[in-house]
């Protein structure tokens, strides 16, 4: 953990160093904000899912969900709905979507990763068929940054990211259900015996994150003025990515969200910083999987120095 | 022969090689064996019979026998038809019903045995080693097993045969030897030994370890269980009770049901008829979070998988059933919780780093501690330990003993689970004995001893 966070510190801080010096164009306060503004929305849905990988469970369905959600929060928006109630509606949406995932894990014990990699191909074909791959166009101007100004639009997006960080660090420490969603994904038998309601939790977590990605593709959908059919492609793996960089164990039990947010973060700034220091945009993915990598054989060394005392 | 622990499994290892002895040496027909090893054992022709039948499950009856018993190397071509005719004729002489083409994981558990035994008399066998072979098995296939066993004597074969049933030695066996604390103690004709000479040498030990178990008054009854029966867990119609301030220690051999019992009292296993009154009030306890409720606590035996969570820290463990009780609403008392655990942290004496530090960086004792502090944290009325010494060192055990006489004190009713007779005869009030899923028999401690609870858990009282 400690180490992993080290590790992350430290690539970090060559990679600021190197830009500071061949590009200090990069920390220019626009190229920052738009950096924060893009991936906002996949910080809150990583945040969802650092919880489902702390209790032991995984969701790769959730790009699909999100691309659900996305066309959901425009079609109401275009339908005149109001704001809030289009984001309240769509959050829903999201906590069905994740409560179907929780109901397949839990009641049927289908494993959480063959239960949501069919969820993710439902989905995500379900809406190929209903819009026939049309985007969702014309988005009304009060939906767009939320009907305010671009500039306080994008505060809106970036408040909103913080807020849920801010809401998930202290739930994860101090609400009995953060608590035992650690004990559930670390040793699920001993929750059990504990008196833990462990299928409730491992439900729930489904439908937090389900709630997160609603949420996310509203905030993602108000930046634009139409909504793509292919929005969140990939979504899964960027989120799990975070979370696994984050330090969070992919085995369960282990892990915070402020791994998370450092996590994001560094997915966030490679494709940027690749521009900026003239390098061909292909490494990118070749870069992410080597951080990704290196963060798993870490977590691998530090447990077996653990393990040798 | 021999009770739990007396050494018959590490035996049966040392013979096939999976575990190789310090000194002294294995013959068989007269030459040494050098370098054993399990491959090196079945060559020779040296083939065990474990008592958990070792299939495996997602290969064909035929696969599994032709496993241990086609020679060699891994690139060599397969001759399905050749393996399945061998199969049919293995099972067939064995007189098995099975069809070799069968998933063996579909098998039941007697038909599992009976492949086991087919895979054991496909190779050369010189040396046959059964270990508790009929414990799943009918009438009628124990027979068949017998007619067998007479047939590969007839021709030579050396057998060697655990069992716990005595009449079933007096019927195949020449000789006898019973172990003791990894020692053969004696080895008798079978003829003329009765029941009462073997108990005798199996559990005549030293006990010479103190235990600190100190007098206490002994009030109402606290438990009271009469006529539990669980079909799923394997016990019948248990009854018994135990009192304030009174430890009962549950002993048995491996397989009775103790462990079992102590699950369904706690919820984990539903129970079909009987009832339970705790303080005197009937309780219907359907899960843990009942068992808590009415005032059940349950530290079970495999501390790593069902106790302490080794990746939280003591604190976080400590709390873990009460998490309700430290929290307002919701929301954890951060302040509540650090009091909770560091008073179970210094009552226990748990040697840690403090109460953030991880539980898997604590030593064995100290994370049975732990384990026992969070149940602890319950205020339970009932205590029930499940092996609650097993794998930690002398003084970490003295020390839990220590606890369970305070706690004793204390006006808990404690229900101890054990292997160890003597610390079952060292600490217990009242001895309660389990043998097959039912109550043998319970003894005052004045009536208890190693012969008396041996025999009724043999069932040769």
């Amino acid at each position: 953990m400690k180490q992993r966070a080290w590790a992350i510190a430290i690539f970090w801080a060559v990679l600021l160093v190197v830009l500071a010096w061949r590009a200090p164009g990069f920390f220019a306060f626009a190229n920052i904000r738009d950096i924060a503004i893009t991936n906002a929305p996949a910080l809150i849905v990583a945040l969802g899912m650092t919880v489902v990988i702390i209790a032991g469970e995984i969701d790769v369905s959730v790009g699909s969900q999100f691309a659900v959600a996305s066309v959901i929060a425009g079609s109401l928006a275009k339908m005149g709905v109001p704001l809030p109630v289009t984001a309240l509606l769509t959050a829903t949406a999201g906590c069905l979507f994740g409560c179907v995932n929780g109901a397949l894990v839990t009641a049927l014990g289908v494993p959480s990763i063959v239960a949501t990699l069919a969820a993710m191909a439902f989905w995500r074909e379900l809406l190929r068929w209903i819009t026939q791959g049309a985007w969702v166009q014309g988005l009304p101007a009060n939906f767009q940054w939320m009907g305010m100004s671009q500039g306080w639009g994008e505060v809106a997006i970036v408040g909103a990211a913080a807020v849920l960080f801010t809401v998930m660090l202290w739930a994860m420490r101090h609400v009995q259900a953060g608590r035992a969603v650690y004990a559930v994904g670390s040793q699920r038998e001993s929750a059990r015996l504990a008196g833990i309601p462990v299928r409730a939790i491992s439900f729930g977590v489904f439908t937090l994150l389900g709630a997160f990605t609603g949420l996310a593709a509203v905030l993602d959908a108000a930046r634009f003025t139409e909504v793509q059919s292919s929005t969140g492609a990939g979504l899964e793996l960027k989120a799990i990515s975070a979370v696994v960089i984050g330090g969070t164990s992919i085995t369960g039990g282990k892990g915070n969200v402020w791994g998370t947010l450092l996590g994001a973060g560094v997915l966030a700034v490679i494709a940027p910083a690749l521009t900026f220091l003239s390098i061909n945009a292909f490494w990118e993915k070749a870069i992410q999987g080597a951080i990704i990598l290196s963060a798993i054989v870490l977590e691998r060394l530090a447990r077996s120095k653990s393990s040798a005392r | 022969m021999g009770e739990n622990g007396a050494g018959k499994s590490t035996l049966i290892k040392v013979l096939t090689g999976a575990v190789q002895p310090d000194a002294g040496t294995v013959t068989l027909g007269g030459t040494a064996i050098q370098n054993n090893s399990p491959h090196r054992s079945r060559l020779l022709g040296i083939t065990a019979i474990y008592q958990q039948p070792a299939i495996f499950p997602d290969l064909t009856v035929a696969e599994n026998i032709a496993l241990v018993n086609e020679v060699g190397g891994l690139a060599r071509f397969i001759d399905w038809r050749l393996r399945r005719v061998k199969a049919k004729e293995l099972l067939a002489e064995i007189g098995a019903e099975i069809d070799p083409e069968r998933v063996a994981g579909t098998l039941s558990m007697p038909e599992q045995q009976l492949v086991e035994i087919a895979k054991a008399l496909g190779g050369n066998v010189r040396a046959l080693i059964l270990d508790e072979p009929t414990a799943s098995l009918t009438e009628r296939e124990t027979e068949r097993l017998f007619g067998i066993i007479q047939r590969l004597r007839a021709n030579g074969t050396g057998i060697i045969y655990i069992s716990h049933r005595l009449e079933e030695l007096r019927r195949i066996a020449d000789r006898i030897t019973v172990l003791r604390d990894g020692q053969a103690i004696e080895t008798r004709a079978a003829d003329g030994t009765d029941a009462a000479t073997l108990i005798r040498l199996m559990a005549g030990r030293d006990l010479s370890v103190v235990f600190p178990k100190r007098a206490v008054a002994i009030g109402k009854a606290v438990l009271q269980v009469k006529g539990l029966t669980s079909a799923a867990a394997g016990i019948r119609d248990i009854s018994f009770e135990v009192r304030a301030g009174e430890i009962l220690g549950v002993a048995g051999l491996i397989g009775a049901g103790r462990t079992q019992l102590a699950e369904t009292l706690f919820g984990l296993t539903p129970a079909e008829s009987g009832s339970v009154w705790v303080a005197g009030r009937p309780v219907v306890i359907r899960n843990p979070e009942g068992a808590i409720r009415a005032g059940i606590a349950y530290v079970p035996e495999d501390r790593r998988r069902h106790g302490v969570v080794g990746e939280l820290p003591v604190r976080a463990n400590t709390t873990m059933a009460i998490l309700r009780r430290i929290a307002r609403g919701t929301v954890l008392q951060v302040a509540r919780e650090v009091s909770v655990a560091e008073n179970w942290v210094s009552r226990l004496s748990v040697k840690t780093d403090g109460i953030d530090a991880p539980v898997s960086s604590l030593s064995g004792g100290n994370q049975q501690k732990v384990a026992i502090a969070r149940w602890l944290a319950t205020e339970p009325k009932v205590l029930i330990l499940d092996e609650p010494t097993q794998g930690i060192d002398v003084g970490a055990k003295a020390e839990c003993h220590r606890i369970m006489c305070d706690l004793a004190e204390s006006g808990m009713a404690i229900v101890m689970i054990s292997s160890e007779l003597a610390e079952i005869l060292g600490m217990s009030d009242r001895v309660a004995v389990m043998r097959g899923g039912r109550m043998a028999g319970v003894m005052e401690s004045a009536e208890a001893n190693a012969e008396s609870i041996l025999a009724l858990a043999l069932g040769h009282a």
